[in-house]
């Protein structure tokens, strides 16, 4: 299986262009980037893609171990840099994607040339002197929330939302037809996402870094970003006038603007 | 009817659903007095700057960041989300949301339906889908450490003799077949058996594991293999085990580089031997065991001379079918003839690859296989 088809990476703008990477966060895939991306087609190589066990990878190559931890999924990100053979490549991180950029560039710092961390968090769990929104037990609600919330998957939907459809009648029947999933996975990958703990490696991102901050992000609050910014030698914090945690999605022509200015 | 239902005020504010609407951020512009008496709060007290994640518990607002806006935003309708609203006294209320967001205005609309029951009931299932997946996964483990209990991981190392033996079980693997073999030292040499017990499930499971016992445990009185055989068989009778088993019964005595096997058939397939350029059937066939009294079993004395092949297998690998075709002996023996050239593991492993293939990878019964290889 190559990489391009497990992650479901889709390249476009121009071929000799500067790389330019855009990574989704929990609970979507690449569709998160459908206003944004194509700001960039001109000048550069757009590279879009999906986690495994997100979107339309192939489901089959998750595996429990490898995604147990961001790392499995920042490898997923190399896996695509080495496939497409970028180097100095723009990497925009979505929410939990911020983090796994930086621990990408940390690893492979040759192939990242800029990192973008659309609404970071380096740990979304309260801890002593540190705010980051959350307790154990909201973490807790959540993947409850989940539950009830992937009824609809069933055996006779897995098909479709896995790509493979045998009856496909059954995609248009699909009551909300982005962004689902496996449930099982989609609560693996919140857990890690929501578990995770990676202040320790913002002092070590190595290549200059763009923070965009929405206000009134329930996910990834101000003072989480300023933390970011604090921690993360060479970055530069914005604060947008977009609310919410999908800037990308609710204020595309904001965040455009932001990260060009940023290039 | 002129007259009764036209006031629009009144269909909004008493609707029997919750309204709500919010600018494209969530703040809460307008609600409607059914979902203020849902909530319990006053009037005026969610259009106060208060914003529709305000509303949810913590884990729904994270799913409503991650989920529920993101889908908004693409589809401009959402249908059907679960979620917990907080009531004015702290209490929750389990919703059903429905959402459209207009362009014109730019506002997003919501209807919330009071969703009790039909949440608990919901919550039931779930737990009950959780019990029976964990049942199904525990079933599936027993069924595999059964299984392997059936079919030794290793056979022994014989000098002068490559053996080897390949097992395939049925579908997925979640369902203990009846297939075994087994190999073993024996005064004087050494004694393989290959079988089948008829049907599936742990009934089946049960009397496998006495029909292994039985042959380990029966040479040490009854030397010849007919006699082995006729062992399992009275024991399959006054255990009533109910189940017939099939199987092949083997003594093999080393004789310089050659072997002597002596083999005897209980109802069960003949195994092939390769020996030059021919493929032949080896040993007579007998009675099946578990079904009566006496059974007239025969045995045959072969002599296997370096570079012979013999293969024993279960009737997975001939009664492998892809539509109305049978995978059948020819096919067996032809396969054996070109392979003979391989060693025993690379000979078991084609017969078990091509049986497989045949039924397009997912076999429909157990396959077992042994192959002895003297080498030239």
């Amino acid at each position: 299986m190559s990489v391009k088809v497990r992650n479901n990476v889709r390249v476009t703008g121009r071929a000799d262009g500067r790389p330019m990477v855009f990574a989704h966060g929990f609970g979507c895939d690449q569709n998160m980037w459908r206003l944004v991306a194509p700001a960039f087609e001109d000048d550069h190589r757009v590279v879009l893609f999906d986690y495994v066990g997100s979107g339309h990878s192939d489901l089959s190559a998750y595996s429990p171990e490898r995604y147990s931890s961001l790392q499995g999924y920042a490898q997923d990100v190399l896996d695509v840099c080495a496939e497409l053979d970028l180097t100095d490549a723009v990497f925009v991180g979505h929410s939990v994607s911020a983090m796994i950029g930086a621990l990408a560039a940390i690893r492979e710092p040759e192939r990242f040339g800029a990192l973008v961390m659309v609404g970071p968090s380096p740990r979304y769990i309260d801890d002593e002197g540190y705010a980051g929104g959350f307790s154990a037990a909201d973490i807790e609600e959540l993947l409850e929330s989940l539950d009830s919330n992937y009824l609809g998957w069933s055996s006779a939907m897995a098909p479709v939302i896995m790509g493979n459809p045998e009856r496909p009648e059954l995609g248009a029947e699909l009551t909300n037809s982005f962004c689902r999933t496996d449930p099982d996975i989609a609560k693996r990958f919140a857990t890690v996402t929501f578990m995770s703990d990676n202040r320790a490696d913002l002092a070590r991102v190595p290549v200059p870094c763009l923070i965009l901050q929405c206000s009134a992000d329930v996910i990834a609050p101000v003072e989480v970003g300023k933390y970011v910014h604090e921690n993360i030698p060479r970055s530069e914090l914005v604060l947008m006038r977009a609310t919410g945690h999908c800037p990308n999605l609710s204020a595309p022509e904001e965040t455009v603007a932001a990260i060009k200015a940023f290039l | 009817m002129d007259g009764i239902e036209d006031d629009f005020e009144e269909l909004y504010e008493h609707a029997p659903c919750g309204f709500l609407s919010t600018l494209p951020d969530g703040t809460i512009i307008r609600v409607n007095r059914t979902l203020l008496e849902l909530t319990g709060y006053g009037p005026g007290e969610l259009t106060g700057g208060m914003r529709i994640q305000n509303l949810l518990a913590v884990g729904d607002r994270i799913f409503y960041e991650t989920h529920f806006a993101p889908l908004l935003a693409m589809q401009s309708v959402v249908r059907e989300i679960a979620v917990d609203v907080r009531r004015a006294d702290g209490t929750r209320l389990p919703v059903l949301l429905n959402a459209v967001m207009r362009d014109d205005p730019r506002v997003i609309r919501f209807c919330l339906f009071a969703a009790t029951d039909r949440r608990e009931y919901e919550r039931e299932l779930l737990r009950a889908r959780q019990r029976a997946e964990r049942s199904e996964a525990e079933a599936r483990e027993l069924a595999r450490t059964l299984q392997r209990s059936f079919i030794p991981p290793t056979l022994p190392e014989i000098p002068g003799l490559q053996v080897a033996g390949a097992f395939r079980p049925a579908g997925r693997g979640d369902v203990v077949g009846g297939d075994f073999y087994d190999m073993h030292e024996t005064a004087g040499g050494w004694a393989l058996a290959l079988g089948d017990v008829c049907g599936k499930g742990v009934d089946a499971a049960v009397v496998t594991s006495l029909a292994r016992y039985t042959l380990r445990a029966a040479p040490i009185r009854e030397p010849s293999p007919s006699a082995v055989l006729s062992e399992l068989n009275r024991t399959l009778l006054r255990e009533r085990a109910g189940r017939f088993v099939t199987a092949v019964y083997g003594r093999l005595v080393p004789a310089g580089r050659h072997f002597r096997l002596t083999v005897s058939l209980a109802g069960h397939p003949h195994p092939l031997r390769a020996a030059g350029d021919a493929v032949g059937e080896i040993g007579r066939p007998g009675n099946v065991l578990g079904l009566l009294p006496t059974v007239r079993l025969t045995d045959v004395d072969v002599d296997l001379a370096p570079g012979d092949v013999v293969l024993f297998y279960t009737d997975g690998v001939v009664e492998a079918r892809r539509g109305e075709d049978l995978y059948g002996e020819d096919r067996l023996r032809r396969l054996l003839g070109a392979s003979r050239a391989m060693d025993a593991a690379g000979i078991a492993e084609a017969v078990v690859d091509e049986a497989v293939a045949f039924q397009s990878g997912l076999p429909r019964d157990d396959i077992a296989v042994v192959v002895l290889k003297i080498p030239a």
